[in-house]
């Protein structure tokens, strides 16, 4: 049976929901924009080695404190599973997810999200709904 | 530049798509016959460490973070994230194929759209021009 929200316990698992895909989005573009500030990890091995990568990797700031969101999203992913059904929270959290980076990578990352791939995000957010049904 | 990738790259992408999914399952079934961690037993995660799927599972998602992280020093944000949204329909398929369970219509009709979403990103650049962090780039490699 499909639990019922009451109209105010509604509103604390959507603002949870919504949450947690901030923090989600937040974590992955931090973690982008480090990658990016870096450069290509392939090049860098290949000059310094693995070892050598993951310092370089490790002392980017902007990649630990994006580590860390994520951590942080694991964990209040797990809260937000705690007042909510996984059949809701999971697909909305992704979907959520999934649009915000879109837009975080075209007005934070200045990526030129095309046509194509705003047509990919939609595309993907909705099929993540559809696979949970 | 259209920023074309390397077959290494694709392999790259095919290991995120396969990483997260299979992390994710196996890191599910353990948990499952683990069974529920509440706040006061938290010693079962402790436990859990015992488990050869949880072990494997945790392997794989670090593996596949490895795997996140090298593609973003090379791709686009926007490129990337359909790869891991075919995580999902590995794990769907897998679901069909091995567990032999039934898709219902609903879960063919995401699968469709999540290939659909692969192919569109697939056929573009994977990486957004700045002449900048491209030159660092070069920098880099020499």
């Amino acid at each position: 049976m499909p639990t019922v929200f009451h109209p105010t316990e509604a509103w604390k698992v959507w603002a949870v929901i919504a949450f947690v895909a901030a923090i989600a989005v937040a974590g992955e573009v931090l973690i982008a924009s480090g990658m990016r500030d870096l450069g290509d990890l392939d090049r860098i091995r290949a000059r310094v080695g693995l070892p050598g990568t993951i310092r370089a990797v490790l002392s980017s700031v902007k990649f630990v404190i994006g580590a860390l969101c994520m951590a942080a999203n694991f964990f209040s992913m797990l809260y937000a599973l705690s007042i909510a059904d996984l059949s809701l929270a999971g697909p909305a959290i992704a979907s959520l997810t999934y649009i915000g980076n879109a837009i975080a990578a075209k007005f934070v990352l200045g990526e030129r999200v095309d046509k194509r791939r705003w047509l990919a995000t939609a595309f993907v957010a909705v099929g993540v709904v559809l696979l949970t049904r | 530049m259209t920023h074309r990738l390397k077959p290494s790259q694709y392999a790259v992408l095919i290991a995120i798509m396969l990483t997260a999914s299979v992390g994710d399952s196996l890191l599910a079934r353990g948990m499952a016959q683990v069974g529920p961690v509440d706040i006061h037993h938290l010693n079962l995660l402790w436990h859990a460490l015992f488990n050869p799927f949880v072990d494997v599972g945790i392997v794989l998602l670090i593996g596949f973070f490895a795997c996140y992280t090298t593609a973003l020093s090379w791709a686009d944000l926007s490129f990337v994230m359909p790869a891991t949204a075919f995580g999902y329909v590995v794990i769907a398929l897998l679901g069909k194929f091995w567990l032999h369970e039934q898709l219902s219509l609903s879960r063919w009709l995401g699968i469709a759209l999540i290939v659909c979403a692969v192919g569109f990103v697939a056929g573009g650049p994977s990486r957004t021009e700045h002449p900048e962090l491209d030159q660092m780039d070069a920098g880099a490699a020499r």
